[in-house]
């Protein structure tokens, strides 16, 4: 193996790495505010590009559909628990989001030129479409039972996985796509040659983590689902609700998965179910990190990145192999390191 | 998971259509049973099969023909489940299909053990006792790919590469690459990948570094696809060789640009219109392609189509050869004459020539498979 050979494999595993981070990073988040293990993240992921796909081929995708019901059925379920309350400002707003938006939406769609659109309106609208499902379906399948067990939650995350795949199935069909790249340039590194689309994913990636940092760090939004993740209880006593906090963890989960779909769709061919490896990808980097640190699992991304790529070179038959039995070395190093016992039973 | 609580949903309706579109069964009406993956991950190829069933004729020489379709979802316990209902509930004369070596594997035995002739669309083995009822209409892979050695030979190509999927169509496809090129070629890299991965770059790097004049790319449909691209963006210049799973046109519609050149062996069907008149199929396959297009619009030709149309042929030949001697459909007797009959079968069909006997249940003759390239996202027979 010569130097540019090692140097193309580590841009490759670094360029999935970047997409594994963010896709972490989304994981650990969802787990620190809501305690669920978001099995469906990756679904987001295969949404978002399949949507970009057929907006790129001048059809309006099928998630529109899915949004325009699955925001039907929140405003009935609203309309449902304010029964007796009968907030009207409430009940006004849920309309607003969960009805009239989609209609908007969908408006907007059928009457703009999708194909000849510049492809960063495609994406956004992509985003549009897809990004709204995340707090719509925590207000259907998590908002009811947010004080369940981690488990119950698992469980019920591991259902709508296959209830998503099941419907992608549905409105994209079995055969995959591909996307276009963001930018065709290719740039030159001394003898490494580094792809525009290379560096699209890189600088989306840091930008997204540092837009994360910020909102986190700054932001009232952001220090509030941070309280939320330290102490659900302490945190409602503020005057934090954890409903608001579950669909604003939920939404920016459904944009990274998003993000990461856009920017994968270019690499790889993307199918209606392509999202859960690529998902698992990321939640064995987020093992890493121990569900619980944002850096640990940045970094686990990227590990899990490069042994891909090199051990795609080396044994390409046992390249899925190797990456998943990087779990169990972390997993015993974390028992025999771990002191305190976390359970919330 | 999905698949088959979907599979589960659509069965009971679909094999309720099938009941309701053949006519009501007459005691002395011939049966024949279709298998076929309507749903699950071959359900494009079950289409396929489903779309060819619609033109089968309801009458073999004045005897009414009933056929009842089932789908296996792509799975084996599924398909041997729903055998047993076609035998002992529905009482067919014969069975056709299904579309996957592994379901058909599955079936394979209880047809046998009913004594129930069945020709297969999927390319499985049908040597020995234990198929003696078992035919099949597909060529198998060793044939496939022992044409493009012939070609790679008259190439002048020693050194080839293999990219495959690490599966069992992979492994397929490299033993047969194997056991044609023994002492023909050399293979100077294998390499393999899943349909889901990210990228083939570092597999592609290494099929580079191992400098081949030609690359074989062992998978199927539009994953097929990948390798070819990311090959030719690492600026590959030679021969691209793909195998005979990729004759859809989402491969095409996928593969764009960087897919222009690849050599594929396939049946005559796709390109019926550009055989030469000397090619033996030529008139068989013009005419399914006219009868198939005319249904199912333009270009919606298959390999599988033409497969499973040619699976009906034979089994119209077993069928008239059983009721030319007067065997009643419905008896062991009947379903042992169509076994006997199609065992003396030469047939010029859709996809291939077809010359049975005792000791050779598929008698593909390999003259027939064409190769085909990519010119300007079409599919065009190569001279």
């Amino acid at each position: 193996m010569d130097p540019s050979i090692m140097l193309f494999l580590a841009q490759d595993g670094i360029t999935n790495g970047a997409i594994y981070t963010i896709l972490a990073l989304a994981l650990v988040m969802v787990f620190a505010v809501t305690r669920i293990i978001f099995i469906p993240q990756g679904e987001f992921l295969a949404w978002g590009a399949l949507s970009m796909a057929t907006v790129e081929a001048g059809h309006v995708p099928g998630t529109l559909w899915v949004l325009l019901l699955a925001g039907g059925l929140v405003f009935v379920l609203d309309l449902w628990s304010q029964r007796q309350r009968r907030d009207r400002r409430a009940l006004l707003r849920s309309a607003g989001w969960n009805v009239a938006y989609p209609l908007v939406l969908a408006g907007l769609l059928s009457l703009l030129p999708l194909a000849a659109l510049p492809q960063a309106v495609q994406a956004l609208l992509v985003m549009l479409v897809v990004v709204p499902l995340g707090p719509m379906l925590y207000r259907l399948a998590f908002q009811p039972l947010a004080e369940a067990s981690v488990l119950v939650l698992l469980i019920v995350a591991v259902s709508i996985h296959f209830l998503l795949v099941g419907v992608g199935l549905l409105i994209f069909g079995p055969e995959g796509s591909r996307t276009q790249p963001f930018s065709e340039a290719q740039l030159e590194l001394g003898s490494l040659l580094v792809g525009g689309h290379t560096l699209v994913v890189m600088a989306a990636s840091l930008l997204l983590i540092g837009g994360l940092y910020l909102f986190f760090g700054r932001s009232l939004y952001g220090k509030a689902l941070r309280a939320t993740a330290v102490n659900r209880n302490g945190a409602r006593l503020m005057g934090i609700s954890p409903a608001l906090a579950g669909r604003l963890t939920f939404l920016l989960a459904a944009l990274i998965g998003v993000m990461a779909g856009l920017m994968f769709a270019p690499l790889s061919t993307v199918y209606y179910d392509s999202g859960f490896l690529v998902g698992l990808k990321g939640f064995v980097a987020a093992i890493i990190g121990g569900l619980g640190s944002y850096p640990l699992a940045a970094g686990g991304a990227l590990l899990v990145g490069l042994l891909e790529s090199f051990s795609s070179f080396w044994a390409s038959a046992f390249k899925d192999v190797l990456v998943f039995t990087l779990i169990l070395p972390v997993l015993m190093a974390r028992s025999i390191l771990s002191h305190g016992v976390e359970d919330d039973e | 998971m999905h698949i088959s609580f979907l599979g589960k949903g659509v069965l009971p309706g679909l094999t309720a259509l099938a009941l309701l579109a053949g006519l009501s069964p007459a005691q002395a009406d011939i049966t024949v049973g279709v298998m076929a993956s309507l749903t699950g991950p071959a359900a494009a190829l079950g289409a396929e099969t489903r779309k060819a069933v619609a033109l089968f004729p309801t009458e073999v020489n004045g005897e009414k023909v009933r056929f009842v379709v089932m789908d296996d979802a792509t799975d084996p316990t599924n398909a041997v489940k729903n055998v047993r209902k076609l035998i002992s509930e529905d009482k067919v004369d014969a069975l056709l299909g299904p579309n996957l070596i592994s379901t058909a594997v599955a079936m394979a035995d209880v047809a046998n053990d009913e004594a129930v002739p069945m020709v297969s669309v999927a390319p499985l083995d049908v040597e020995g006792d234990k198929r003696r009822f078992i035919f099949r209409s597909e060529p198998s892979a060793d044939l496939m790919v022992q044409r493009l050695v012939w070609d790679m030979e008259t190439r002048g190509i020693h050194k080839v590469a293999f990219i495959g999927f690490a599966d069992s169509w992979g492994e397929l496809l490299l033993k047969a690459l194997t056991k044609a090129g023994k002492d023909k070629i050399e293979i100077v890299a294998t390499e393999r990948y899943g349909r889901a991965d990210p990228s083939v770059q570092a597999q592609v790097l290494k099929v580079v570094s191992s400098k081949p004049d030609a690359v074989f790319i062992g998978a199927s449909g539009t994953p097929a696809a990948m390798p070819q691209i990311t090959l030719r963006e690492r600026g590959y210049k030679g021969l691209i060789y793909q195998s005979h799973g990729v004759t859809s046109k989402d491969f095409l519609r996928v593969g764009g640009k960087a897919v222009e050149g690849a050599v594929v062996p396939v049946g005559p069907v796709l390109v019926a219109e550009q055989l030469p008149a000397s090619h033996p199929t030529k008139a068989t396959s013009e005419a399914f392609v006219k009868a198939f297009e005319q249904q199912n619009g333009t270009d919606s030709r298959s390999t599988f189509a033409g497969a499973s149309w040619d699976a009906w042929l034979l089994l119209q030949e077993g069928l008239k050869g059983a009721l030319a001697q007067k065997a009643k459909p419905g008896t062991v007797e009947f379903r042992t004459a169509v076994r006997d009959q199609i065992e003396k079968t030469r047939l010029v069909g859709s996809n291939g020539v077809y010359t049975l006997s005792a000791t050779d249940h598929a008698g593909y003759d390999p003259e027939a498979i064409v190769l085909v390239t990519v010119n300007n996202g079409q599919w065009s027979l190569l001279q």
